[in-house]
């Protein structure tokens, strides 16, 4: 089968996992009012961490944008995740599997379906934070790297969904696996900086926790400008976990194929 | 149940006897299945969260709860606890509408009203449960106990809390007899949780959570509750009127609930 009908299976997997996310209210309140709501609540509610000494803005709410951005990667790749789980509980996948389509294609096209649902969270995400006076100092060309950023972080949850989904074909267990996900958020530098973290365990899990450096890449380009050490890190953090997770999903797909 | 199988008994007798019942198999079901603990998870994890994470937030200009802030972020980690046990109660009874228990138990029960009773004792079960294990955490990370006698203010709040917040799941959970109640019993709890004094005290916040956090009575609840445990109680009278308040007004919504479920033929 040549690559060109590939891309076309992708594509229209791809369109079809958009447009079941799409069809799905409950998952569309996940993904974008949730992250919303709890982005106001912290950025209003901590706006007194400003006043710490050492604190690097003076805007909470610039310094807390990189939580709606992340927390909607893991609402994302949750859903792409049960999404793959119930095609295959409910045969899908075995029937794709009888077709000259590539099982390959169906997580491509999740994965895609992720990367669109990432774009759509991340240009609402920015409209939403404009409109409320975020202020983001690397500009409009930062705004960008942001989008580029959060559709990175989609993927990489997105991968981990699929592993999920892959591995145990049960919505159940993936959907139970949101709760880690949350805690994995919370446990990182999502509320304050690390050097103000003042439980020394907790600023230790928040150092070990790649997604301190997920949200440290998106808050620089917010509240720094251009910082290319914590943009190379975030970044080279985003593709490395890319890179495992989508390795370990294609390690699944190949197993559950076999079957 | 005596009031299904000997006939019908004293109105005021059945009342207690259908509670006793559903209380039974409640609590039951819920030490047969460590799911029971389910509503301490999130607590615990905040908990763990903000007061591990945001301990520095004391020391900023003008905090001044004197047990600390792992203390401070306690008493609203307890409160959440107790509050969704309240919410999976109503999930319970919704569950137990969707799979025909209810219809059996009402058909059986002498007096209904005794049903949201048993919910109601079951849930305090499972708090008393939930909560102690948010508290022993809160103990091992270093939680300061400066109330003394002050803590059974604390305790008595958290039970009213639970008890509204119960009542509240049941009202709805019968209203909609499926298990889509979920959300609707869970989000409003949820946002009257968040949209309080959550990581500093009210004087500290700014802007509209301010303005929301005043007018929020859960507000009230929350600052006496955290007086109690410093062993500086504050706003005692107030704080226990509209809990009550709302203890009263859920078990209206709750009562109403039943009727609707009734005329359902449920």
């Amino acid at each position: 089968m040549s690559s060109a009908s590939l891309g076309v299976q992708v594509t229209s997997l791809a369109r079809r996992s958009t447009i079941r996310t799409l069809r799905q209210p409950a998952v569309l309140v996940s993904a974008i009012l949730f992250p919303l709501m709890f982005f106001a609540i912290n950025a209003n509610g901590l706006t007194a961490a400003t006043k710490l000494p050492g604190f690097p803005t003076d805007s909470y709410l610039d310094f807390a944008f990189a939580f709606p951005l992340v927390q909607a990667a893991l609402f994302g790749a949750i859903t792409a995740g049960s999404d793959l789980a119930r095609d295959i509980e409910s045969g899908f996948f075995d029937r794709l599997s009888l077709t000259p389509m590539r099982p390959s294609a169906l997580l491509l096209g999740m994965l895609m379906g992720v990367v669109a649902l990432g774009l759509i969270q991340g240009v609402v995400f920015l409209a939403v934070g404009l409109l409320f006076g975020v202020n983001i100092q690397s500009g409009i060309p930062g705004m960008f790297v942001l989008i580029l950023f959060t559709v990175l972080v989609a993927l990489a949850f997105g991968g981990i969904g699929a592993m999920l989904a892959l591995r145990t074909g049960s919505v159940e267990a993936v959907e139970s696996a949101f709760p880690l996900f949350f805690v994995s958020i919370f446990m990182s530098s999502i509320n304050l900086p690390r050097n103000l973290i003042e439980q020394d365990w907790f600023r230790f899990i928040a150092t070990v926790n790649p997604i301190s450096y997920l949200v440290e890449g998106i808050r620089s380009l917010v509240i720094t400008g251009w910082d290319l050490q914590a943009l190379s890190v975030g970044f080279a953090c985003a593709l490395a976990l890319i890179a495992l997770s989508l390795s370990g999903a294609s390690a699944f797909l190949r197993v559950r194929v076999a079957r | 149940m005596s009031a299904a199988t000997g006939g019908r008994p004293k109105a005021f007798g059945g009342f207690f006897s259908v509670a006793w019942a559903v209380a039974g198999r409640q609590v039951y079901k819920y030490f047969t299945n460590p799911a029971f603990l389910a509503p301490a998870l999130f607590p615990l994890f905040f908990f763990v969260a903000f007061a591990g994470g945001l301990t520095s937030v004391g020391d900023v200009p003008g905090f001044d709860y004197a047990a600390g802030y792992i203390a401070f972020q306690f008493v609203w980690a307890l409160l959440q606890a107790v509050a969704m046990g309240g919410a999976f109660t109503g999930f319970s009874i919704a569950s137990d509408f969707e799979n025909g228990f209810a219809r059996r138990l009402m058909l059986a029960a002498s007096d209904r009203r005794g049903i949201i009773l048993g919910y109601t004792l079951a849930s305090i079960v499972r708090v008393t449960v939930t909560g102690t294990l948010v508290t022993v955490l809160a103990i091992l990370t270093g939680m300061p106990i400066s109330g003394g006698y002050d803590l059974f203010g604390l305790i008595g709040l958290a039970l009213l809390v639970n008890v509204a917040a119960t009542l509240f799941g049941a009202g709805i959970a019968m209203l909609m007899r499926t298990g889509q109640a979920g959300p609707v019993i869970r989000t409003p709890i949820f946002l009257v949780l968040f949209l309080a004094p959550v990581f500093v005290p009210l004087n500290l916040l700014e802007g509209w959570i301010q303005t929301v956090a005043r007018l929020n009575p859960f507000t009230t609840i929350l600052d006496a509750a955290r007086g109690f445990l410093a062993g500086a109680p504050t706003g005692v009278l107030p704080a226990y009127a509209i809990a009550f308040a709302l203890v009263a007004v859920f078990a209206l919504w709750a009562l109403y609930g039943l009727r609707r479920a009734e005329k359902a033929g449920s």
